[in-house]
């Protein structure tokens, strides 16, 4: 039985493995990949010490701390289901299960999905969750943006010099994103905003071909060859069926990372902790390993 | 024997980089194609691979869609 299970290799989960590994305990780290929303992002400039690094440097730097300490790793493993039996974790993946005196859920968020048929046959068939790595495809033809925040926008701004027509498709009657962002699509010819526009299927045969939308209580078909997903993120905590979460699903943590069930802590983006920024998730999963160190010392 | 490897990427992909690096952590030399710059080569990619995400990484011809490590290391038997 291991000290401490980390699930996640994220911002929080890695700083988690640091804490751990200084501290000595006996631990295990499961996580689908490594980096998580960080890998992602492209350029960072407020993580201190960093005037300017990419996600993928980040990530580089933050997997080669962490192995520095040579950490047990189960990579590309995820988790399906935990709960505390008794006055042991016992968490069971995709490969395996394992048990733990305690655990830190440091899993992160997850691309919202739209939920509409099409959605999953034209997943990387068109269709991405990534408008900065896969836009380049889309070269001279028609897609569509589907959401009306940054995430969105940034994705419209991009696409403006890639793409020949832009279809934003925004299900609320006014965009939400900053107002530069907002004007800059505005001014673009080649970017026509829905407002109060819902998707209901993305067609297509092999490839997307189009899109079917209700827009101000009209169904129109749209042909796009491109559509790109951004509406927001959901966190993975589908898995900690017994814990607390607030009402986006989030799991709820005190300040010192404690969930509701003793020896289950969690941190970083998957939590209720105000504002998801990598420095918060590092800093967030120091705690809740000091947090599980003092636990254990304490339950011996 | 080295075994033949194309990366297609695209420069603003976080896991294009990832995988770029990856293989040059193991020493495994690659071509890297620009699918955002080679339209052909995208043309080319989106066939064969039969859908439109990046990376794809060919490896003595099959074909591995994303960024899969335990895929990669059994291709090249590393």
């Amino acid at each position: 039985m291991y000290d401490l299970i980390i699930i996640g290799a994220g911002p929080a989960g890695i700083t988690a493995t640091v804490y751990a590994a200084r501290k000595k305990m006996n631990f295990l780290v499961i996580s689908g990949d490594i980096g998580g929303q960080a890998a992602w992002s492209g350029d960072i400039e407020n993580y201190t010490g960093y005037q300017f690094i990419t996600g993928p440097e980040l990530t580089s730097k933050f997997e080669e701390h962490m192995r520095k300490y040579g950490v047990a790793m189960r990579e590309g493993e995820n988790v399906i289901d935990l709960k505390k039996i008794d006055d042991r974790i016992v968490i069971r993946t995709d490969k395996g299960q394992y048990e733990s005196k305690t655990a830190i859920i440091a899993s992160g968020k997850r691309s919202r999905e739209l939920s509409v048929p099409g959605e999953k046959e034209f997943k990387n068939r068109g269709l991405t969750y990534c408008a900065t790595c896969d836009g380049p495809l889309f070269a001279g033809k028609d897609v569509a943006v589907i959401g009306g925040g940054n995430s969105a926008l940034d994705a419209v701004l991009q696409l403006m010099n890639i793409a020949r027509r832009i279809y934003l498709i925004n299900i609320v009657p006014h965009l939400t994103g900053d107002p530069v962002m907002i004007e800059k699509a505005h001014e673009s010819d080649a970017v026509t905003v829905m407002n109060n526009a819902k998707v209901l299927e993305i067609t297509g045969d092999g490839m997307v071909s189009g899109i079917k939308v209700r827009c101000e209580g009209e169904e129109k078909a749209l042909s796009v060859e491109g559509v790109f997903v951004e509406i927001g993120l959901i966190p993975n905590s589908h898995f900690a069926l017994s814990l607390d979460k607030n009402a986006l699903g989030e799991i709820k943590v005190d300040c010192h990372n404690r969930t509701n069930i003793p020896g289950i802590f969690a941190a970083g983006d998957v939590t209720d902790v105000p504002e998801k920024q990598i420095i918060i998730a590092a800093g967030e999963g120091s705690k809740a390993s000091l947090s599980a160190f003092k636990y254990l010392n304490q339950h011996r | 024997m080295n075994k033949k490897v194309k990366v297609y990427s695209t420069p603003t992909c976080p896991l294009c980089i990832r995988a770029k690096q990856f293989l040059k952590e193991n020493a495994v030399s690659f071509e890297d194609i620009d699918v955002s710059m080679n339209h052909d080569a995208a043309q080319d990619m989106i066939k064969r691979s039969g859908q439109m995400g990046v990376p794809v990484i060919d490896i003595e011809g099959d074909l591995i869609i994303g960024f899969d490590k335990d895929k990669i290391k059994r291709a090249l038997g590393i």
